[in-house]
């Protein structure tokens, strides 16, 4: 079901064209590598401000207010051009494994950060200025850090063929992790 | 001459154990990818204030102090894991444009950053929330002009 769909995708005009074009598919990957500094940058700053090893004198509100506006920014920009990039090749990114492992650490992320806001920042005010925030506010910067970096290598080696399912024999765990369509064949 | 530097680089060890490693170049570029992820931050916290957004309201001088041992350890992963990067593709890179442009413009964006940025984002202002005059404006827009063409071209070798 899932399959055919993103088969059809693949399929359409638009998708074959941006995956052929000479300029554009390269554009969007290279924009979709340098939001990176943005997202993931400003993401990283105030992790570690959280974490209590940086910006020791910037109160966390001032991230969350000032700085969070341009983490979202590069959040759009990451959004838009990697539904563009799965869009050049559905079939091939719904069946790679580091995809979805990526797909999985991303809604970590999400959730880790949601968590975070509406949970321990609601009391930030109190220990904005502190060097070291409350252990949850550590936490949060932990997980945010880890999950982020497991995304961007996760996302990086998308790249690589080696677990591909039309690329067999694959090992038992990367076939089903993969959901090859072993049956078809 | 050049040339023959860039073949020596290739087989070298270092060079040689990277491109024949079935993994060693994904996860050095993986790091790579962290390292560029960190240094974004580090420079984006300042350079954004310095364009008068951003962390308003803190001192730049503060800012800077504090984001440069983030842009030193960035900068040096970039480095530890860039140059066997290089040396496992030397000669693709001796042809390649976009190599030619990264290295160019990161000594200008290096020396920029540690002469003049330094200079301008550490000079005593008269208030914290100083709005930040032009020349601070053009400070910042020049250094994040400089590491995005570094980045881009960076990211340009794989495609050329």
């Amino acid at each position: 079901m899932i399959e055919r769909f993103l088969e059809w995708l693949g399929d359409t005009p638009w998708s074959v064209a941006l995956l052929e074009s000479l300029y554009l598919w390269p554009l969007v990957e290279s924009t979709h590598v340098l939001a990176l500094g943005l997202f993931v940058g400003t993401t990283a700053m105030m992790d570690l401000r959280l974490l209590g090893i940086a910006f020791p004198t910037v109160p966390v509100t001032a991230f969350t207010k000032r700085l969070l506006p341009w983490t979202r920014i590069g959040f759009a920009v990451m959004m838009v051009t990697g539904l563009l990039l799965f869009y050049s090749q559905p079939l091939r990114y719904y069946h790679n494994v580091f995809f979805r492992v990526k797909l999985v650490v991303l809604i970590l992320a999400g959730l880790n950060a949601a968590v975070f806001h509406r949970g321990i920042h609601r009391s930030a005010p109190g220990w904005t200025h502190d060097d070291k925030p409350p252990r949850a506010a550590r936490i949060a910067g932990a997980v945010s850090l880890a999950a982020w970096a497991l995304v961007v290598v996760t996302g990086r080696l998308i790249a690589y063929n080696w677990f591909d399912c039309d690329l067999q024999p694959q090992p038992n765990w990367v076939n089903r992790l993969a959901g090859c369509p072993l049956g078809a064949e | 001459m050049i040339e023959s530097f860039f073949r020596w680089c290739e087989s070298s060890s270092i060079g040689r154990a990277v491109a024949e490693s079935v993994w060693a170049f994904p996860i050095l570029e993986a790091i790579h990818l962290i390292g560029l992820c960190l240094l974004g931050g580090a420079i984006l916290v300042v350079d954004l204030r310095l364009l008068g957004v951003g962390l308003t309201g803190q001192p730049v001088a503060q800012l800077a102090r504090q984001a440069r041992p983030w842009l030193i350890g960035s900068l040096v992963a970039m480095v530890a894991t860039g140059v066997p990067l290089f040396l496992s593709e030397a000669i693709k890179a001796y042809y390649n444009t976009s190599f030619w442009v990264k290295m160019s413009t990161l000594p200008v964006a290096l020396t920029f950053t540690f002469t003049v940025r330094e200079r301008v984002a550490r000079r005593e202002r008269a208030a914290a929330d100083d709005p930040g005059k032009a020349a601070d404006r053009v400070v910042g827009a020049v250094s994040l002009a400089l590491w995005f063409v570094v980045a881009a071209a960076g990211r340009w070798i794989g495609f050329s």
